[in-house]
């Protein structure tokens, strides 16, 4: 019995084992141009149109660093509440590959730009604090495209020089739950500093799933296995899964772990080795002659810090204070920058006499729904912040009741009206007048004379038809509670 | 005037600029030696037509204000030139032709040189001899297979043999001083960062530097004064205020102290080296400088440390030639079976050897005794000759432990080869400037250089002392035009 909801483990016999996971998650930086050259980032190119001389590596070709990928990056480690380095070192990673023209591969190694930080993942049962290694820069590699001919691969260098931020965690990680909320919450803060897109189909956001397993209560590390290049949260933890039993299974069979580097097979939902400890490459990382350190002034970190927005744990902490939200209701606000802002927009135009509560049921039901229907980010959501927070305060103000609002919801949808207009022109506006509403319900009364009786004799269930009678008669636009207070007054 | 190749930079741009002569009678004129000279075997590419072209262009509108007005020059092959063949002496780089310019070569052009053509040097600047050169071994003009030194052979050769009144070289270990030395010419290597190493054909990143080579002190400041540019594209390039050198250039030398470094005495110098360089301390005593001894005590270690550091960068620099992109493919059966056809056909056989060496010292369990101490050697060695510097301006040594060898002498003795650049080493390890200036003869009355050591971008100051030396050395090359029939 684990006294910890979310605890994973995986049980054989008598045996109770726990995983232990790391990740080193590959994070495209945001950035128009290359870490080393000027050439273009953008996705999608035809092949090979975005490769300048340095990312083909031409002969007296020289790398010079992209100062704004520097940015990038330090934002990033100070988003990870991380040691930032003033000094580090770019080292080459030599290789021999196809769509690797340099023959190395421009990395940190021993020096990178950020240290150690953390990151604090809201879990189910409670908050965990999952260790950040070290963040570098280095370069992507080209692409190898082995399926356009069966004779010979085609080599597409677009994607060669590109800057990437390797995010190193410590193996804190502990279930494929909490797998999915790291990288979802690392995705959210480097969207919050515009420092990745965290686009995880066009490969802005891919990982290397380190794994390993032990007893439950044993203090040290097994043997782990890495996983390479997993590029959507739902292969990780598939991958992890697959993994985390197999080498299970290895140990209750009484073999051991070889350390290993290993491919998961989407198709098939397993793991493979790619290869072993002792085919490991050599990669004689040494300071790239090319570069110098790297040396960055506390003035220039300072800059960058002052220029950090508001991330989604202080503003979680923030959307409790201010607006009263549930720590569930902050959550699911803050985990995305664009809901977050849509959020904060309509809030800000409903004005002073907001009814925030409304609006994140609005937000999270109503508006969820159609986005999730139709597929679509909130950042192209149909009906403008402005305009949802408009139609809350008519709700909030008694001019169309609940339910209208759903009508006029579904009316906005198609080119994002105004739902004042919409009420207005449809003549949907709540019927507030006590009197109008007084003759409407003594009419009922009269036309019902024997279910009043019955009313009053007490079957009290038939208050409700004298409800339903009023709001049809009303066309749906009577005011609800009114009806209830004159039904009651007059029954 | 039929003297023209005779004539020094200097004096054709002066004749130039009186409009004595014209680009297109200069550049005849070293058009048609080099046509007679292919014995030498200076050029791996030659480029004369589109030279003439040039030089009549030229005169049509004569710039003279530009510092080299019309003055055809050809460059090591090491440079990468827009639209000329670029070799480095490699068959792995045969037939590549870059669209683009070194900034070194564009900054010549921009002072109104026009390229003659390629210069042959040794495969990927690696070599004391030219022998490594793809393209064949280059003479030396003083004597019939006589090596003219390496890397910049062809260079070397082309200047002394008057077939190009400068030219640009590139020195990492050496490869301006000692085939300077060789030839009884004058060659500059700068403080490492004076020079944009842009658009050079990389050996070893942090060693490797372009500098000029010509008949006298002089030519060479005005050479250097041109390509010495900061050049953002070279990220160890360094912003500096440089001098006019030519201009600043004085043979006022009084009162300058010029160290001696003991440990330059190495075991089994020749007599006649140890004789050249008491020589220049008399000279440079004679122009009025002070003379000191002093130490370098980590000496010895720079030739080991530099067959550690060189290599560990070549082998990782020279990765790109894998036949994918550019230059030389061999078939292969698979992409591994093709690299290593390529670069087995390739590269020649010192490129492959310096390759292992280089990626056996960046080996796992291997770099820390090799390439981690290399660097920390390097920084001691770098050490010692800033405090020598407290107590001097410049440091006087031989360039080379000897003249001259033949062709074929020395080439299946790497060590004996290596030994070299013993002197011109240590001066690429700590990034100073250093220059050879031709200072005497041997007994077959083969040149022998002295080299004046620098402080890190101190160049006037060493060309001045080059210069001071050069009027009291007054020494004649022997050039007797043995290869032209």
């Amino acid at each position: 019995m684990s006294k910890n909801k979310s605890e994973y483990l995986i049980s054989r016999k008598d045996n109770q084992y726990e995983v232990i996971i790391g990740l080193e998650v590959h994070a495209q930086v945001t950035s128009e141009s290359k870490l080393f050259s000027t050439s273009s980032t953008k996705f999608g190119a035809e092949p090979n149109t975005q490769v300048s001389l340095v990312d083909a590596a031409f002969p007296g070709m020289l790398p010079v660093i992209n100062e704004f990928c520097v940015k990038q990056a330090i934002k990033t480690g100070i988003g990870l509440n991380a040691k930032i380095n003033k000094r580090s070192v770019f080292d080459r990673k030599n290789y021999f590959y196809a769509d690797l023209p340099q023959g190395y591969q421009i990395s940190q190694f021993k020096d990178p730009i950020v240290g150690e930080g953390n990151v604090i993942l809201d879990m189910p049962d409670g908050q965990k604090e999952v260790g950040i290694e070290r963040l570098h820069l280095e370069q992507d590699a080209g692409k190898s495209i082995h399926d356009l001919d069966p004779q010979n691969t085609f080599v597409d260098l677009n994607r060669s020089g590109v800057a990437l931020m390797e995010i190193v965690s410590k193996p804190d990680l502990r279930s494929p739950e909490e797998v999915s909320v790291y990288i979802k919450k690392l995705r959210s803060i480097m969207r919050y500093l515009g420092t990745c897109d965290g686009n995880m189909q066009e490969g802005s956001l891919r990982a290397d799933v380190n794994v390993s397993v032990r007893i439950k209560g044993s203090k040290d590390l097994g043997t782990r296995c890495e996983i390479k290049n997993v590029n959507s949260i739902k292969f990780m933890q598939m991958a992890i899964e697959y993994e985390a039993n197999r080498q299970v299974d290895l140990i209750e069979e009484g073999n051991s772990i070889d350390q290993e580097t290993r491919l998961f097979d989407t198709k098939k939902n397993e793991t493979r080795s790619m290869r072993s400890k002792e085919d490991a490459h050599d990669y004689r990382y040494f300071p790239d002659p090319d570069l110098l350190p790297l040396e960055v002034s506390d003035e220039f970190i300072n800059k960058l810090k002052s220029d950090i927005p508001e991330l989604p744990d202080d503003k979680k902490k923030r959307f409790i204070d201010e607006f009263k939200l549930s720590p569930y209701e902050a959550n699911i606000l803050v985990s995305d920058i664009d809901t977050a802002k849509y959020f904060e927009e309509v809030v800000a135009k409903m004005g002073k006499n907001k009814d925030i509560k409304l609006a994140v049921n609005w937000i999270t039901g109503e508006l969820f729904a159609v986005l999730n229907s139709k597929n679509i980010e909130i950042s192209q959501s149909p009906i403008s912040a402005k305009n949802l927070a408009i139609l809350i305060n008519l709700i909030k103000n008694g001019t169309i009741s609940g339910k209208i609002a759903k009508t006029v919801f579904e009316l906005m949808m198609d080119g994002n009206k105004d739902p004042q207009k919409i009420v207005e022109e449809k003549g949907l506006k709540q019927q507030s007048d006590p009197k109008a509403l007084e003759a409407l319900i003594d009419k009922i009364i009269n036309d019902n004379r024997e279910k009043a009786v019955e009313y009053k004799q007490g079957k009290e269930k038939l208050f409700g038809f004298f409800v339903g009678q009023a709001m049809k008669a009303s066309g749906g636009k009577a005011n609800p509670q009114l009806i209830n207070e004159i039904l009651k007054k007059k029954l | 005037m039929s003297d023209i190749t005779k004539q020094s930079l200097s004096e054709l741009v002066k004749n130039i600029k009186n409009k004595k002569v014209s680009s297109e009678e200069i550049t005849k004129e070293f058009v048609n030696r080099s046509e007679k000279s292919k014995e030498l075997n200076a050029y791996i590419t030659e480029d004369y037509s589109s030279a003439l072209d040039k030089a009549k262009k030229f005169d049509q509108k004569p710039n003279l204000d530009l510092k080299l007005p019309g003055i055809p020059i050809a460059v090591k092959d090491l440079f990468c030139t827009k639209d000329i063949q670029t070799t480095a002496g490699s068959k792995i780089l045969n037939n590549f032709v870059p669209t683009y310019e070194s900034t070194v070569t564009q900054n010549i052009w921009n002072e109104g040189a026009i390229l003659l053509g390629k210069l042959n040097c040794d495969e990927f600047a690696m070599g004391s001899s030219n022998e490594t050169s793809f393209f064949g071994n280059v003479q030396n003009p003083i004597d019939k297979n006589l090596v003219p030194g390496g890397s910049s052979g062809g260079s070397a050769s082309a200047v002394a043999g008057q077939l190009t009144p400068i030219t640009i070289g590139t020195d990492t270990g050496g490869s301006i001083r000692q085939p300077a030395s060789f030839t009884g010419t004058v060659g500059l290597k700068p403080t490492y960062g004076s020079c944009s190493r842009y658009g050079i054909v990389a050996f070893a990143s942090s060693l490797d530097q372009a500098g000029p080579m010509a008949q006298n002190v002089k030519d060479c400041a005005l050479l250097q004064e041109v390509i010495s540019t900061y050049d953002s594209k070279d990220s160890t390039s360094i912003n500096f205020k440089r001098n006019e050198y030519s201009k600043e250039l004085t043979n006022n030398i009084k009162n300058k102290k010029i160290g001696i470094p003991k440990e330059y005495r190495v075991d089994g110098m020749p007599k006649e080296i140890e004789d050249l360089w008491q020589k220049g301390i008399n000279y440079a005593k004679d122009c009025g400088a002070e003379i000191i001894d002093i130490s370098l005590p980590h000496t010895s270690y720079a030739l080991p440390t530099y067959y550690i550091v060189a290599p560990a960068e070549a082998s990782s620099n020279l990765a790109r030639y894998d036949g994918v992109k550019y230059g030389f493919r061999a078939k292969g059966e698979n992409l591994i079976d093709m690299y290593e056809k390529t670069r087995s056909e390739g590269f020649g056989a010192e490129v492959q050897r310096r390759i292992m060496i280089g990626t056996y010292v960046l080996s796992s369990g291997y770099y820390d005794a090799y390439y981690l101490k290399a660097q920390k050697v390097r920084k001691l060695i770098k050490n010692d000759f800033d405090e020598a510097y407290k107590k001097v301006d410049a440091i006087l040594t031989p360039s080379t432990p000897s003249a001259a060898f033949k062709i074929g002498e020395k080439k299946d003795d790497p060590v004996s080869m290596y030994l070299n650049d013993i002197f011109t080493v240590p001066v690429n390890l700590a990034g100073l400037p250093g220059i050879s200036i031709p200072a005497g003869h041997d007994s077959k009355g083969y040149p022998l250089g002295l080299q004046i050591i620098g402080k890190a971008f101190d160049e006037q100051n060493i060309l001045n002392i080059a210069y001071a030396m050069e009027e009291k050395i007054n020494f004649k090359n022997k050039i007797t035009d043995w290869w032209i029939k």
